[in-house]
């Protein structure tokens, strides 16, 4: 680059179209890079619109479990048989569960379902939109809720007779709390 | 502004933008445990063919003098 008097510059030059796309980009990596807020204990858990939203709903004013699970996922399938049981014991009570597919393809969920057909209501979370929310640690995950629609209890993983003792203990404390 | 300062701030303006966009090794891309479906399947697993691996093994070891390449047995007594 050349200045009005004829000497050569080092002007830093960068034209505004440039400028525009390289903050855009900029922005969009910021964004996409901002570490989602996991859902804690003591949180109220996120309420969505769309299809999930209709599942989810059922858990208003009700003591509830929400776990996400997926058809590829092996402890999530060694966790069913002990949610029925669960459910069959405690549903009559008033404990709700929502088990949320977080699988891809629509018809890996329905394969499953139909396969094994779990005792409890399951749902599938399309697109992701809920599991995005709760940013769950790892598969399955589970979440206890109470009355208020708080998270009191969060399960990571599934741990056979442990988590099964540790669910049951969490659901009847909070099946008596008023 | 000097052409050396606006170098400088463009430079420190580049470096916040790689620490701080999860272009850093310190902030790698993650894959979200509810996007590992595709990871979890059996043809992501190099030894889901147990024949096969073994064939596999016999042929580089005696075609390729490659023998223990792909481990063996014992632990160093050469007692196997």
């Amino acid at each position: 680059m050349v200045s009005a008097r004829g000497n050569p510059t080092h002007e830093f030059y960068l034209p505004m179209k440039t400028a525009r796309n390289l903050f855009l980009v900029l922005a969009a990596l910021t964004l996409g890079s901002v570490s989602r807020a996991q859902v804690k204990v003591g949180d109220n858990f996120p309420a969505i619109k769309g299809a999930a939203n209709e599942a989810v709903s059922q858990i208003d004013g009700k003591v509830a479990i929400v776990d996400f699970w997926a058809s590829w996922c092996a402890p999530c399938k060694a966790s069913f048989p002990a949610y029925a049981r669960l459910y069959s014991v405690y549903a009559p009570k008033g404990l709700v569960i929502v088990a949320m597919s977080v699988d891809d393809d629509p018809t890996d969920y329905a394969r499953f379902v139909k396969r094994f057909s779990p005792g409890f209501p399951v749902s599938l979370d399309q697109g992701h939109q809920l599991v995005r929310q709760v940013s769950v640690p790892t598969m399955p995950t589970c979440y206890v809720m109470d009355r208020g629609g708080r998270v009191r209890f969060i399960h990571a993983g599934y741990h056979g007779t442990a988590t099964d003792d540790a669910l049951q203990k969490e659901v009847e404390l909070l099946l008596s709390e008023k | 502004m000097k052409p050396r300062t606006r170098i400088a701030l463009a430079l420190i303006a580049a470096t916040l933008a790689v620490l701080g966009t999860g272009c850093s090794t310190v902030q790698a891309v993650r894959v979200q445990p509810w996007e590992r479906g595709l990871l979890a399947d059996s043809i992501m697993d190099p030894g889901r063919d147990a024949l096969g691996s073994a064939m596999m093994e016999h042929v580089t070891s005696s075609r390729e003098a490659a023998a223990g390449g792909q481990g063996v047995g014992g632990a160093g007594c050469g007692c196997n």
